[in-house]
């Protein structure tokens, strides 16, 4: 964790990002198209649909050390299977209130629906993402979770 | 998260791409990086990985190696995951032991501190050489591809399209929604820059498609549902219903003589409400299919139910039924091609050119049929108060490049304005000015046209128009309209009183594009229009497979770049019809049923019904044909039973561990 150990000023966090392959992953390729800069936060994990992405995921990312989690979707109405999207809202509504209990602030975990013609939106969510981390400071669970464990 | 395998020998390759990736990735510090991780036997750079040599590499390793994973570092997989998986086939390693890591869109170009974009492309090559272990061996299933096709939009890029798919022996369903084919180009009197008439080589190929035994031409009709994946769609057309029996119409226009109204008296749609229409109508002489219909809006039969019905006993056909309602029809087509096209920019949104308050400012649409020689004034160039217009002003960019409207360049209206100073000329013999910010001709004798209006005594003034009044300040400014403007040559603002103002209107997606995107499950760019595959690689493919699109719906065209383009999509529909069969990514779902508990909650998860419960055995089951692959069921459930290929927990959560843990 090299980054971390840099002062805070310096200190870029690391998110974890779902991306869905049809609207926000297009849409991160349509901010590199276009030369958008953002902060170099986000680790791109593509899964098909945001339907898809389990609260294990989610947790598991936090246990090793994520300092935040964004997952982005088609806007409702627009995903590629239907709902998946729909089933993702409820399952993350539920995950931002259990993180909360862990010890994780809620800001930690980010849902936005980013269309794949929106690379502008992905790079201005990132931004303020990694800006409210850098507030937050890096996430303390992975030590939590490491105290536990032994 | 590493799996303990001796067996695993993955092959890493990082490229550099040009400089698009090694200008901000230290490519050589992440080949050292990833040499040193876990089952890491080779680890290369090179300069352009998706090039012959590049592939060949991978190819030349595998063998010489004995790799059996294969990592590459580079673009987004949505560009190249075909190359490097086709590349690692060739050698003959299972194409799924391939994993693509996107350090380009998601790295290089997006960040500029270097040391970050390094750690960062570290991160996801790790991730990638974690995952890969975990990867099994897939076989793509192959489905028909059933030969019929739905192109949707009957103007001239879908008619060309459905000729060309045609003439190749292919069944077309051409739907449009409005009730004949044709498009806008039916609108024009002469296509810029041959001058030819629109008409005279336009109405054949409406005859043609007609005619055509391999075309079902469905005007007056909308696209309500569509189901299935590519080489095989189900597709649900409604007709709206014309009031008229098809079938029996055959054209005479009688019944338009005997209806009720003496006069015509109602809007017509196709002269840009130049001109009236009666209740019962056909909206051009060449209207294809050359059938009437009835609009209920303004039919008294259908507003009172006490009309004598003259229209209907007029026919000797007996093609009349007021009684008619809309029909659902439900074909299975293989491919479908979008060219669902435009709509031209409501200058009611720029209120400051006087569209709407003004008489005697007209759209460039209207200007189209009142100097065509079959529009409302038989091609006389004459203002609503029938006075014959001595000075025009033809105003550009209407709509077009301006933040308060529309950003982009419509890319035709340069070239209409000057094909319509032409003929307003010809057709009137008024001054005509232009008005002007930049004069784009980007075509094969475009700007060679331009030269000649330059030498036809019509005036260019660059500089966009502030306003459109008619507050005249001087005497031989009564009466006129007043065009402000500050002309950029010579630094000065200017008043150029006219009779006619023309407004160049730009062209913006067309009003039901989106619901049509929905429909066809696609994506839209930022101003709207259907987005492309690729800009430069895939025109006129979509992100979803079987589905194309030509023509200004994919962003503003003139008419050689849209029948160019319906002519490419017709090639692509036709290379997947004649291939015969196409392979589907392995990315389904299925169920191990000694772990089901049985508690169906999957079920409900599922889109597609394509998890069944059997009772007997209480356990669920996933049809593989219905499953679509996006996974919501995996993720659902709760005793781990239901994995996805491609996308299973443990190649995720190695994923995961691997951008994160070192």
């Amino acid at each position: 964790m090299q980054s971390i150990e840099q002062n805070n000023e310096q200190w870029s966090p690391r998110i974890v990002a779902f991306f869905c392959n049809w609207c926000t992953y297009t849409a991160s390729d349509l901010a590199g198209v276009s030369r958008l800069r953002y902060a170099p936060s986000t680790r791109v994990i593509r899964v098909m649909c945001s339907g898809r992405i389990e609260p294990t995921f989610i947790l598991e990312a936090f246990i090793k050390g994520a300092d935040g989690v964004l997952i982005g979707g088609c806007h409702p109405g627009d995903c590629h299977y239907s709902e998946g999207n729909y089933k993702c809202l409820r399952r993350f509504h539920l995950l931002q209130r259990y993180i909360v209990e862990m010890g994780i602030e809620k800001e930690r975990l980010r849902l936005e629906w980013i269309s794949a013609s929106e690379g502008k939106r992905l790079q201005e969510v990132v931004n303020e993402m990694t800006d409210t981390l850098r507030q937050l400071g890096p996430s303390k669970i992975k030590e939590v979770a490491e105290t536990i464990v032994k | 998260m590493i799996k303990k395998n001796d067996e695993i020998k993955i092959g890493f390759y990082i490229c550099h791409c040009g400089h698009n990736i090694a200008g901000t990735v230290d490519v050589v510090a992440v080949t050292e990086y990833a040499a040193r991780l876990p089952y890491v036997t080779v680890s290369r750079d090179y300069k352009y990985m998706c090039s012959d040599p590049g592939q060949e590499l991978i190819q030349k390793d595998i063998k010489e190696f004995n790799l059996n994973r294969i990592v590459v570092a580079s673009c987004s997989p949505l560009l190249h995951e075909n190359t490097f998986r086709t590349a690692t086939a060739k050698a003959g390693l299972n194409q799924f032991y391939m994993q693509m890591v996107n350090i380009r869109e998601n790295d290089s170009w997006v960040h500029t501190d270097k040391d970050m974009a390094t750690l960062k492309a570290k991160d996801l090559v790790r991730a990638a050489i974690h995952r890969v272990a975990y990867h099994k061996a897939l076989e793509k299933k192959s489905v028909p591809v059933n030969p019929d096709v739905m192109i949707l939009g009957g103007g001239i890029s879908g008619i060309t399209a459905a000729l060309t798919l045609a003439n190749a022996g292919k069944k077309v369903y051409l739907v449009e929604k409005e009730p004949t084919i044709g498009g806008y180009m039916a609108k024009f009197d002469k296509t810029f820059p041959t001058l030819d008439c629109a008409a005279c080589i336009l109405t054949p190929k409406m005859s043609a498609v007609k005619n055509h035994p391999n075309i079902t031409l469905w005007s007056y009709s909308e696209v309500s549902n569509v189901e299935g994946y590519v080489g095989n769609y189900k597709v649900t057309v409604t007709r709206k219903p014309r009031y008229i029996i098809e079938d029996q119409c055959v054209g005479c226009l009688a019944c338009i003589d005997a209806c009720i109204f003496k006069e015509a008296k109602f809007k017509d749609e196709f002269n840009e409400g130049l001109s009236k229409r009666k209740p019962v109508y056909i909206p051009f002489p060449q209207a294809t299919p050359l059938v009437v219909l009835i609009d209920p809006a303004t039919c008294i039969h259908f507003k009172t139910g006490k009309c004598p019905q003259s229209c209907a006993k007029a026919c000797d056909r007996n093609a009349f039924d007021f009684n008619q309602k809309p029909e659902v029809k439900e074909v299975e087509v293989g491919t479908i091609i979008l060219s669902t096209g435009f709509q031209p920019f409501d200058p009611h949104k720029a209120p400051y050119y006087g569209y709407g308050k003004y008489p005697n400012v007209y759209t460039s649409l209207e200007i189209e049929r009142l100097v065509n020689a079959s529009g409302p004034t038989d091609g006389h160039v004459v203002t609503r108060d029938g006075k014959e217009p001595k000075s025009i002003g033809i105003i550009h960019c209407v709509g077009s490049r301006d933040e308060k409207t529309n950003k982009w360049c419509s890319r035709v209206c340069c070239m209409y304005s000057l094909k319509l100073a032409h003929l307003l000329k010809e057709h009137s013999g008024a001054e005509i000015y232009n008005f002007y910010i930049d004069m784009r001709t980007p075509g094969k004798g475009y700007e060679e046209f331009y030269d000649k209006l330059l030498n036809e005594d019509v005036h260019f003034i660059r500089g966009r128009v502030a306003e459109v009044s008619d507050w005249a300040i001087s005497k031989d400014e009564e009466g006129k309209l007043l065009i402000r403007v500050e002309d950029t040559m010579i630094g000065v603002v200017r008043r150029i009183p006219v009779d006619m103002v023309v407004l160049a209107v730009g062209l913006e997606p067309g009003k039901d594009a989106q619901d049509i995107r929905r429909i066809f499950n696609i994506s839209c760019s930022n101003e709207g229009f259907f987005l492309e595959r690729h800009p430069k690689l895939a025109p006129v493919h979509t992100f979803t497979d079987g589905i194309f699109i030509a023509g200004a719906c994919q962003g503003p065209k003139d008419i050689p770049d849209s029948v160019a383009q319906a002519g490419a999509a017709a090639a692509e529909a036709l290379a997947l019809i004649d291939a015969g069969h196409v392979e589907l990514e392995p990315n389904t779902a299925y169920i191990i049923e000694e772990r089901c508990c049985g508690c169906q909650v999957c079920i409900n998860m599922c889109p597609y019904k394509a998890i069944t419960f059997n009772a007997e055995k209480s356990k669920s089951s996933i049809n593989e044909a219905l499953c679509k692959g996006c996974g919501t069921c995996v993720a659902s459930c709760g005793s781990g039973a239901i994995f996805q290929n491609l996308f299973d927990d443990e190649e995720i959560l190695s994923e995961i561990h691997g951008v994160l843990v070192e």
